[in-house]
């Protein structure tokens, strides 16, 4: 389910005095199989885009195109658009209402109009799949929960629609290192199993690298840079001008470099790091 | 959508209107609402319409500014004018089924119209010309000789500086909120009334989480930072008369006079 982005442009409050343009002339586009990382420091415009991706906020100007379906036009049924993409909000617990976690996760295919049987092996699903145990947390309050466990209910809320696109904005934000880790198994699983495509929104440039197959760096509503990890992360000084960083491992190479040790560029595992270092030692 | 709503919002300016000083405001404001229920002609509200539009013209605030707040109480309005016309004796002008319509019920519709819009954007008026901080200033001064019968006027104010102050950030909360369950396939356009107020709980629930969220946290900010009530207070931006401030006083009173002179003689 490819998605393709053509020149859109969004203006908040436009005519007002205090109009805003969120976004500018962004193209680009999303293969099936991508895990597309979103970077660009808070205000560049990335939350923006991404309630564009399921007809949420409408352009300005220019066409999203999501598996052959011009979303932006103006009778396309938004309920088809929101099957397949699915949008994790920031701090997605804030929109936790039912009295169980069952019920709230039934939220999402219920509003698809699915058959009871279809709605109960969906929420069971998708509770397993974040990781939760169905059966001890199928009648708590939403409310009972950990802050992690609450942020994994939310997204299982999403997941339960099978969006063959998940996008997610800033998931790890306010999480301890654990629940944030287990949270990034969480979604590639979900990219191995349900979403063919992932778009990730984070500030970790160790998470945006390490999983990521391509990368769009936003600065001021522009689309500043797209290509794979290796290349964003090997403009070191370009990204360090927008106010954003490299990988700890990237980091350490650069440092390295500039040392007078002859290691290559782009490297953020620790595995090629460790390779590089002894090579260069040896 | 929900971040249309312009009423009770500020609208950055310096004109003359902008310059006086709150409590000015509020008491002129007050006569005016007060002069609109006292006003029953079509001249009166000519003369109450005419005021209106001399303050706005001075505010410079744009007239599109204005009426987009109306907007979403134009429900209200449509719904309170059709009442009225439904529900007066008089000539019968003509019926639908056990309805009719008299040409007291047009009167007084129009009417009633007529002063509901004068009085929202009369109002509407003082907020967008007022900071909320100058504007629960000027109401805790105009209380403060209230305090000495136990009412709690410092309280009050501060009570509305953050209710005031919180009205965008419920906004952009609610905004966010709406959109999460949409994106969760929620619908809040289409259905019948019972079905849409229904589709709300999804928003309200979260909505009231947050706000006591929000609240508590703001009251533990205060705490931290020894906040204690009114007493002994000092303030940063003191309050006093000018000579605008007193021009205006002449010329609500003569306004009111005017009004008071129509009712009576005309
Ligand atoms: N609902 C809104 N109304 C008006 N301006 C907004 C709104 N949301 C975001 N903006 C503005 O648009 C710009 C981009 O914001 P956003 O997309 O949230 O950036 P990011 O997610 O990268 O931090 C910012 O300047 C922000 O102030
Ligand atoms: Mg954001």
């Amino acid at each position: 389910m490819p998605i393709e982005v053509r020149n859109i442009t969004h203006i908040y409050s436009k005519g007002m005095p205090e109009e805003s343009v969120a976004l500018s002339d962004v193209s680009f586009h999303v293969d099936d199989g991508c895990f597309l990382g979103i970077i660009g420091h808070t205000g560049s415009g990335k939350s923006t885009l991404l309630q564009h991706l399921n007809g949420l906020l409408k352009p300005d100007d220019g066409q999203i195109i999501v598996d052959g379906v011009d979303i932006t036009a103006p009778k396309t049924k938004m309920v088809d658009i929101r099957k397949k993409v699915g949008l994790v909000f920031q701090y997605p617990e804030y929109q936790l209402f039912e009295e169980d976690v069952k019920t709230d996760v039934a939220f999402g295919p219920k509003n698809l109009g699915l058959s009871e049987e279809e709605i109960d092996l969906r929420v069971r699903e998708s509770i397993e799949l974040v990781g939760l145990n169905y059966d001890e947390i199928k009648d708590v309050s939403p409310f009972d929960l950990s802050g992690g466990q609450k942020r994994r209910v939310a997204i299982a809320g999403v997941i339960a629609m099978r969006p063959k696109v998940l996008i997610l904005d800033e998931p790890t934000a306010g999480l301890d290192p654990k629940a944030h880790r287990e949270l990034l198994d969480t979604i590639v699983e979900i990219h191995e199993t349900i979403s063919s495509i992932v778009v990730l929104v984070s500030h970790d440039m160790n998470d945006v690298a390490r999983l990521t197959d391509k990368v769009l760096v936003m600065e001021n509503g522009r689309l500043a840079m797209e290509s794979r990890p290796e290349e964003i992360f090997a403009e070191g000084d370009a990204l360090e001008e927008m106010g954003l960083g490299l990988p700890d491992v990237t980091g350490l190479m650069y440092e390295l470099k500039k040392c007078g040790i002859e290691v290559g560029e782009g490297i953020f595992s620790p595995e090629a790091a460790a390779e590089e270092i002894a090579k260069a030692l040896r | 959508m929900i971040r249309d709503i312009t009423l009770g919002q500020y609208y950055q300016g310096e004109s003359v209107i902008h310059k006086l000083d709150p409590r000015t405001k509020i008491i002129a404001t007050i006569c005016y609402i007060v002069a609109l229920f006292v006003v029953d002609s079509f001249i009166g509200f000519g003369i109450a319409t005419a005021a209106l539009i001399i303050v706005i013209a001075m505010s410079r605030v744009p007239v599109s500014f204005i009426l987009r707040g109306l907007k979403p109480i134009f429900l209200i309005l449509l719904f309170t004018f059709v009442l009225n016309l439904f529900v007066y004796d008089g000539h019968v002008l003509f019926r639908i089924g056990f309805l009719k319509i008299t040409d007291e019920g047009v009167y007084k519709a129009t009417f009633m119209a007529a002063r509901l819009i004068l009085l929202i954007i009369g109002s509407s008026m003082l907020t967008l010309t007022t900071k909320p901080i100058s504007l629960t200033d000027g109401i805790e001064s105009l209380l403060s000789p209230f305090r000495r019968f136990g009412l709690p006027a410092h309280e009050l104010a501060m009570m509305m500086t953050i209710a005031l102050r919180f009205i965008p950030t419920l906004i952009d909360e609610t905004d966010k909120i709406m959109k999460a369950q949409q994106a969760r396939g929620a619908d809040f356009e289409s259905g019948n009334i019972f079905n849409r107020a229904k589709s709300l709980l999804p928003i309200l629930i979260p909505l009231f989480i947050s706000a006591f969220r929000i609240a508590q946290d703001m009251a533990m900010a205060m705490e931290a930072r020894c906040y204690r009530g009114g007493e002994g207070r000092t303030r940063m931006h003191k309050m006093e008369y000018e000579k605008r401030d007193y021009i205006a006083a002449v010329i609500v009173v003569l306004f009111f006079a005017i009004i008071i002179f129509e009712r009576i003689y005309i």
